[in-house]
């Protein structure tokens, strides 16, 4: 008889990081498939090339450094497929193959690997991309869904609503369901809440960053355009919030440990976003909010602790 | 009857959930006891100083007589559990894993108990007889801390008591045996509970039950008779519910500041298991020798509550269970988040051996991985510590930083270390960290 001795506890909660990242890609999946049935071969193309990318970038860094090899916790095969969904589907493969291997090499892994990134490795891959290959990036590249037939350039619903054309907008039902022009795994607002939705059964997430960070925004929306219920609708789903909100915002290593850090940290992001929407030059900006909270998550982790229990309170001198 | 069950504000968690936190295997078996043929008391388990042996090899002692005198005001006589002769007086591991001077005495059978014993009515007793004939009885805490229960019993002068409550939270997964005292000797319990009550002269005390007892809830209020002296407050279900400061909270509304003691809010906390074990030492005058322990786990064949001689060997209670399944990879003395892993079934049941828990392969933990900054550590933590942070201080051996992050006020009850999704040792490090500020402390003392 041979037993093990350990410190306590000697049990542990079913979830797991594997289990988690596995959970992730779950809830992705229904914005993949739409993005796949939407936008045809190339956004396929654009899906396998990330994520094997990630993968192999991965696996290639922790053989040459000798670490344990860790792909099988899935976690950049969550990278990859994340920066798969923010490029639009007239982007060549051979980029989304340089970004993930970006991803994982520079922001994650030079860093010390997982969990130790300051900032969400796909994002900052999709902002690298945009500055080195800003045509591909932007403008004709982005389509619109043509379910496996030609490719249709497609201006977004937030630069039409940039640029004042309020009356080629798409319908808000359209818009729920993706028929609109964007990156390839935003358009799909449905598939993004049913993502969202596994993850809160699941308890990979609690509601607390995407509620506040959509809340805002659509707040801000109904606000600045004259409490017009339709363009605020248009304002809210026309871009990548909710992917932004859902599956990048709620990144568990760069946001805040604490809820209360998390709700700070999302009230940030809506500012930003709404910012960089109606006094920047892109009509966009939930990418760039993510990425700067990112970088202001430490601060807020310093400040924001939960209280100790039983805390002497300060008696005065 | 529809109580409405409360609990504590902050964090918890519900390890073994989906299989009803693992009580099912053992909470239908009815206490029984088993015999043994020999008792290993070590002297030097509980809190305080270790105690010093009054026998030697080769003596006869009796059911009850004092084998040691207390080392110090905490610290507590050891009694004989059984009747027989003192094999011998030497060094034996204990369930704390480490070696300690211990009496072994063989079994004679005939429980022949020493004169000196009788029964004592506590109620025509002052509360500082009750407290003494407590302190010579040798009773320590029997949930699993062992504090020795007289010094809880002297709260500090400048503290008004108010309020006892008894401890029958049970909310260790696996654990079974408070249940079955309180389902079984509810009236012991209930009688426990009022001799505590006479001897720290309050008017008011609580029973504490998660609310997966309501059999032992209705048991207890079957034995209370319709005296509202003691109210049963059925707990919800949430580790660790049964933790002082949490009960406390729970209860009474009343919040025991950092590094205070429950006695600075006007509270004493004690076990349900001990309140019976009081009940019975002043209705036979015989010290405490025995207790309820579970037996259970997956790895045993046939999970069950035994009530036990202290000293009995943790081979003879599993073989009393129908011995251990093939797979077994590790065993518990008390329940999976708190309880200590054993190298040897060659250990003794000690007064706070709540539970011997064996485990199989299947149970074991894997390896450590990165953190992933989920932050899951910090809301489950119920007193508000930054354990990743605390943590990372350990590794990086910064121990100003971990005292900094309050690492002192960590109650070790592992739901840190439960829920982290890359199995990172979160608890394990502040103990560290908690124990190496405590020394710190002791040295400048000094």
């Amino acid at each position: 008889m041979k037993l093990h001795v350990s410190s306590s506890p000697h049990v542990h909660a079913p979830q797991t990081t594997q289990s988690i990242m596995r959970d992730v890609l779950i809830a992705l999946a229904p914005a993949t498939v739409v993005a796949i049935v939407y936008f045809g071969l190339n956004a396929l193309i654009l899906v396998v090339a990330s994520v094997a990318s990630a993968v192999l970038t991965e696996f290639v860094i922790q053989k040459l450094t000798h670490k344990k090899v860790t792909i099988s916790d899935c976690s950049a095969a969550v990278t990859g497929l994340l920066l798969a969904l923010n490029l639009p589907a007239g982007c060549r493969w051979w980029a989304a193959v340089l970004g993930a291997a970006f991803a994982i090499a520079i922001v994650k892994q030079a860093f010390g690997g997982l969990g130790q990134n300051f900032m969400n490795p796909a994002l900052a891959a999709r902002a690298v991309l945009m500055t080195a290959y800003p045509a591909m990036m932007s403008g004709t590249s982005y389509q619109s869904p043509n379910f496996w037939g030609d490719a249709v350039s497609g201006a977004t619903p937030l630069s039409l609503l940039k640029d004042g054309y309020t009356a080629s907008l798409p319908f808000n039902w359209e818009m729920f369901l993706g028929l609109r022009g964007g990156v390839i795994g935003e358009v799909c607002t449905l598939a993004l809440v049913v993502g969202l939705i596994y993850l809160l059964i699941r308890r990979v997430i609690t509601w607390h960053i995407p509620v506040i960070y959509i809340g805002l925004v659509f707040l801000a929306g109904l606000i600045l355009n004259g409490f017009n219920l339709e363009i605020a609708v248009c304002y809210t789903l026309g871009g990548g919030l909710f992917l932004g909100a859902i599956f990048m915002a709620t990144d568990y290593t760069t946001n805040p440990n604490t809820i209360r850090g998390q709700a700070i940290f999302a009230v940030g992001c809506a500012v930003l976003t709404v910012c960089i929407r109606q006094f920047g030059s892109m009509p966009e900006g939930v990418s760039y909010s993510i990425l700067l909270m990112n970088l202001v998550t430490p601060l807020i982790d310093r400040f924001v602790n939960p209280p100790l229990f039983g805390r002497r309170k300060r008696h005065a001198a | 009857m529809a109580v409405k069950s409360v609990t504590f504000h902050r964090g918890g968690v519900h390890p073994l959930e989906r299989e009803h936190h693992g009580k099912t295997r053992s909470q239908g078996e009815a206490i029984r006891s088993v015999s043994t043929g020999q008792v290993v008391l070590p002297l030097a388990n509980y809190a305080g100083a270790p105690a010093k042996p009054l026998v030697k090899k080769g003596d006869t002692v009796r059911l009850g007589q004092k084998i040691a005198e207390a080392g110090g005001y905490v610290g507590v006589p050891y009694f004989a559990t059984v009747s027989g002769k003192v094999l011998a007086v030497e060094n034996r591991l204990s369930t704390i894993g480490t070696s300690c001077l211990a009496v072994v005495i063989e079994n004679d059978g005939k429980d022949e108990p020493d004169p000196s014993i009788s029964p004592k009515d506590y109620r025509n007793m002052e509360p500082d007889q009750i407290v003494k004939a407590i302190q010579e009885a040798g009773i320590v805490g029997m949930g699993g801390a062992a504090f020795p229960t007289h010094v809880k019993l002297n709260p500090p002068p400048d503290t008004k008591v108010d309020c006892l409550i008894l401890n029958g939270a049970e909310c260790e997964p696996y654990l079974t045996c408070d249940h079955r005292v309180m389902l079984e000797r509810a009236d012991r319990v209930v009688e426990g509970c009022r001799i505590l009550m006479r001897a720290l002269s309050v008017e008011r005390a609580y029973i504490g039950v998660e609310n997966n007892k309501m059999d032992a809830v209705q048991a207890l209020e079957k034995a209370l008779d319709g005296r509202t002296d003691i109210t049963v407050a059925p707990l919800k279900v949430k580790y660790p519910q049964g933790a002082e400061k949490q009960l406390i909270q729970t209860l009474t509304g009343r919040t025991v500041e950092s590094g205070a003691l429950p006695a600075s809010v006007g509270c004493v906390v004690s076990n349900v298991g001990t309140a019976a074990a009081i009940a019975q030492v002043f209705a036979t005058g015989m010290p405490c020798v025995e207790r309820v322990v579970t037996v259970t786990g997956p790895a045993i064949r046939e999970p069950g509550n035994l009530q036990v001689r202290l000293g009995t060997s943790f081979e003879t209670c599993i073989e009393a269970c129908g011995g251990l399944t093939e797979d077994v990879a590790k065993i518990l003395s008390g329940g999976p988040m708190t309880g200590f892993a054993q190298a040897t079934t060659a250990v003794p049941v000690m007064a706070n051996t709540s539970g011997i828990v064996a485990l199989t392969e299947k149970e074991l933990l894997p390896e450590a991985s990165n953190c992933i900054r989920c932050g899951k550590c910090l809301m489950v933590c119920p007193m508000g510590i930054n354990a990743r942070d605390v943590a990372l201080a350990v590794i990086h051996n910064d121990l100003s930083r971990a005292i900094a992050l309050n690492a002192v006020d960590c109650i070790g009850c592992g739901s840190c270390s439960y829920i982290c999704p890359a199995m990172r040792p979160l608890m394990q490090n502040i103990k560290l960290a908690r124990a190496a500020a405590l020394e710190r402390a002791r040295k400048k003392k000094a």
